[in-house]
């Protein structure tokens, strides 16, 4: 290749960070395709099995179930908004489109979740650790994400696979960072609290650390899912089935009609899942709860009336 | 052999605080330290802690006490010297063997609880007995015999944040003793308390030392706080310790200016005791003696009553001046004689003596625990008792003034 001068300005030689990433990524997909496909057959057909759970379901018994679990986290206002956004997502069609998002997402966002809390864990334990990851974190969330789409397309092909290995990438990073913030918050006379009775390190890890900083970490999960979900749809584009694949095609065939109902259905969707992991993080207690807790109260306070009587 | 012995512990932070260390035992001084971008927070402290005793270390913040208590059970290596527990070297231990340690002698209550709020206040207090690897019936059964040790009952189902401070310090305070570890540290462990509720925890834990025997390190910047608690107290002032003694010793005669302007507002009444002021109990007689030796004495001394002992020096009673004049044919003092009602011990609080010193006319007589005569405190003595702190005050008033400011 020539070398043409186009900038006499220039005070760099040209290095071409291009070139040997596309030779990288040539390498990577001629030596490691068993790898990536071992990889993407895992996800595709999980995200499979999930995807028909859900669309072979009775929409009746997912918007009871989902309802269900919204009363519990959060109380019966959300539960009925949540039945009712339910119900428009079905009769805006979108029901079957809306299930595969979900299913992509929840798979997304437990791997998501599950690499980024042991991530933020060592994070917060080791100084080093810390030095290393926040830049790679940091490379994560600011890469315009249609830069690693297109990899994730030739290592995982069209589908699936390739929209949850791109929102895994895209989603973590928050999780990692607010689990090493919760456990680097815990007070440290907490931790020395601990130590000082003779606790192992993993029993003040576990016992101490980690519960205290639940609602921090239970706030990353938060972040892991909405942000899962908001590139679950950009990952329409790589042929992830879903709601985002409704958008991707609504904009290509400029159906601006069918385009608000596949993004209404998300915005659904996404304030579902928000409200109620937020109400699993908030550390209050549900009110499922709260009602046990005051039939014990009446409970014992009737019993200690009756003895003192 | 002593419960804890620090030896030349120091503890200097930053990335050169072995050089630190190096200029410190070299005798430079603080601020040389400072200069290569260390900071030292100990400076060679050395002391013991006998069994049973309650040690504590008085300092303002940011003398290092903190830093030092925490020194002791580990939680902070101490980047020169070393500590003993029963013998056993803490500082060199492996990580197993500090945890050992820990789990079987030493216990900490801190300033601000440091409860886990997660929970519930019965398996806070559990939680020494759980790291031990106590079961868990028996552990729970433990737990509620030391909050209730801790005047804390009927809270063993609730969270720690439904409780006040004090209630929560107990649960840190039973926290410690259901471990049943010889060694107590506490960490400002009242300073957080309300004046009201920290006499009252302080009386309590004077109760329970009483009572179990503990070996306490106390920490605290609170000067009455120490006099009330320590049997013995060590001074510190940034990052060294200026001077150990019991109250007494620090009050009447403390090792430099530093630690007489610090006493200088203690209220002294409450340190100082009878035995500590007591006279030598000169106008005695002998109880064999008669009414014309006593008269003799009593104009040599210019006394209008006398104390009369026994051979064993066994307070038998006393004589005034008017009834041996009147009766002085009588062979002895039998029949002459009259009761004493009022006596203190040794360990009485000066604070305590105005009372019977106000119900007698006699020096207050000081007694031990055979009734015998150790001296005499006449009212003279009682208030000059009192002088000695106002002398001292304005000396060093204006220094004084400031080193308080921060406490």
């Amino acid at each position: 290749m020539s070398e043409p001068i186009l900038h006499p300005l220039n005070l760099m030689p040209r290095i071409h960070l291009g070139d040997g990433v596309n030779s990288a990524v040539d390498w990577l997909t001629t030596h490691w395709a068993p790898f990536f496909n071992g990889i993407g057959d895992g996800l595709n057909s999980v995200v499979e099995h999930l995807t028909n759970v859900l669309m072979n379901a009775p929409i009746v018994l997912i918007v009871i179930v989902l309802a269900a679990i919204a009363l519990i986290s959060r109380g019966i206002g959300t539960a009925v908004a949540a039945a009712v956004g339910l119900l428009l997502i079905d009769s805006f069609d979108e029901w079957g489109s809306a299930m595969q998002t979900l299913a992509l997402i929840v798979v997304a966002a437990v791997i998501a979740i599950v690499l980024a809390i042991p991530i933020g864990i060592v994070a917060a334990k080791s100084h080093v650790g810390s030095l290393v990851i926040r830049p790679v974190l940091d490379f994560m969330q600011t890469l315009p994400a249609y830069v690693y789409l297109l990899p994730a397309l030739f290592f995982f092909g069209l589908g699936a696979a390739a929209g949850v290995v791109a929102t895994i990438i895209f989603a973590l990073p928050p999780g990692v960072r607010l689990t090493e913030l919760g456990i680097r918050q815990v007070d440290v006379e907490m931790v020395e609290a601990g130590q000082s009775f003779g606790a192992t390190p993993s029993k003040v890890l576990f016992g101490v650390q980690i519960p205290l900083a639940m609602p921090t970490i239970m706030a990353g999960v938060n972040q892991v899912i909405m942000l899962a979900l908001s590139m679950v749809v950009i990952g329409g584009m790589v042929g992830a089935p879903g709601l985002g694949q409704d958008v991707t095609s609504a904009l290509t065939t400029l159906n601006i009609g069918q385009g608000a109902e596949a993004g209404v259905s998300v915005v659904f969707i996404a304030i579902y899942l928000d409200r109620v992991t937020a109400g699993i993080g908030r550390g209050e207690p549900s009110p499922i709860t709260k009602a046990i807790r005051f039939f014990q109260r009446q409970r014992a306070s009737a019993t200690a009336t009756a003895t003192a009587g | 052999m002593p419960a804890i012995q620090a030896h030349h512990l120091y503890k200097v932070f930053g990335k050169k605080a072995r050089e630190g260390v190096a200029l410190l035992e070299a005798g430079q001084s603080r601020e040389a330290v400072t200069r290569i971008g260390a900071t030292p927070a100990v400076i060679d402290a050395s002391f013991s802690v006998e069994e049973g005793e309650i040690f504590v270390v008085m300092g303002l913040s940011g003398s290092g006490k903190s830093t030092l208590i925490r020194m002791i059970n580990g939680l902070h290596p101490p980047t020169s010297g070393h500590v003993e527990i029963y013998g056993e070297n803490l500082t060199e231990a492996s990580p197993r063997n500090l945890r050992r340690i820990r789990r079987e002698r030493i216990s900490m209550v801190f300033q601000h609880f440091a409860l886990f709020p997660h929970r519930s206040v019965l398996d806070n207090a559990a939680y020494g007995l759980e790291t031990q690897g106590v079961g868990k019936a028996e552990r729970r059964e433990r737990a509620h015999e030391a909050l209730e040790l801790c005047g804390l009952t009927g809270w063993d189902n609730h969270k720690p944040d439904e409780l006040s401070g004090g209630m929560r310090q107990r649960v840190g305070l039973a926290r410690a003793l259901a471990a049943d570890t010889d060694i107590l540290l506490m960490d400002e462990a009242f300073s957080a308390l309300d004046p009201l509720i920290r006499r009252d925890m302080q009386d309590q834990l004077i109760e329970l030392q009483h009572k179990l025997g503990k070996t306490i390190l106390f920490i605290t910047h609170d000067l009455n706080e120490a006099m009330r608690l320590g049997d013995r107290i060590a001074m510190m002032r940034n990052g060294e310790i200026v001077q150990i003694g019991t109250a007494e010793e620090i009050l009447t005669d403390p090792a430099n200016d530093y630690v007489a302007q610090f006493v200088a507002d203690v209220d002294r009444t409450r340190v100082l005791t009878a035995g500590s002021i007591m006279e030598p109990p000169v106008a005695v007689l002998g109880g064999e003696q008669g009414p014309r030796a006593a008269h003799k004495l009593m104009r040599e001394q210019q006394q209008h009553g006398l104390y009369v002992v026994g051979r064993d020096r066994k307070l038998l009673g006393y004589v005034t001046e008017d009834d041996v004049s009147t009766n002085l044919a009588h062979p002895d003092l039998t029949g002459l004689m009259q009761q004493i009602t009022t006596t203190v011990s040794a360990s009485t609080p000066v604070a305590e003596l105005f009372t019977p010193s106000a119900e007698t006319t006699l020096p207050l007589p000081v007694i031990d625990d055979e009734q015998r005569l150790l001296g005499v405190i006449p009212t003279v003595t009682l208030l000059s008792a009192l002088g000695t702190r106002a002398e001292v005050a304005i000396d060093d008033a204006a220094p004084a003034q400031k080193e308080t400011t921060h406490v």
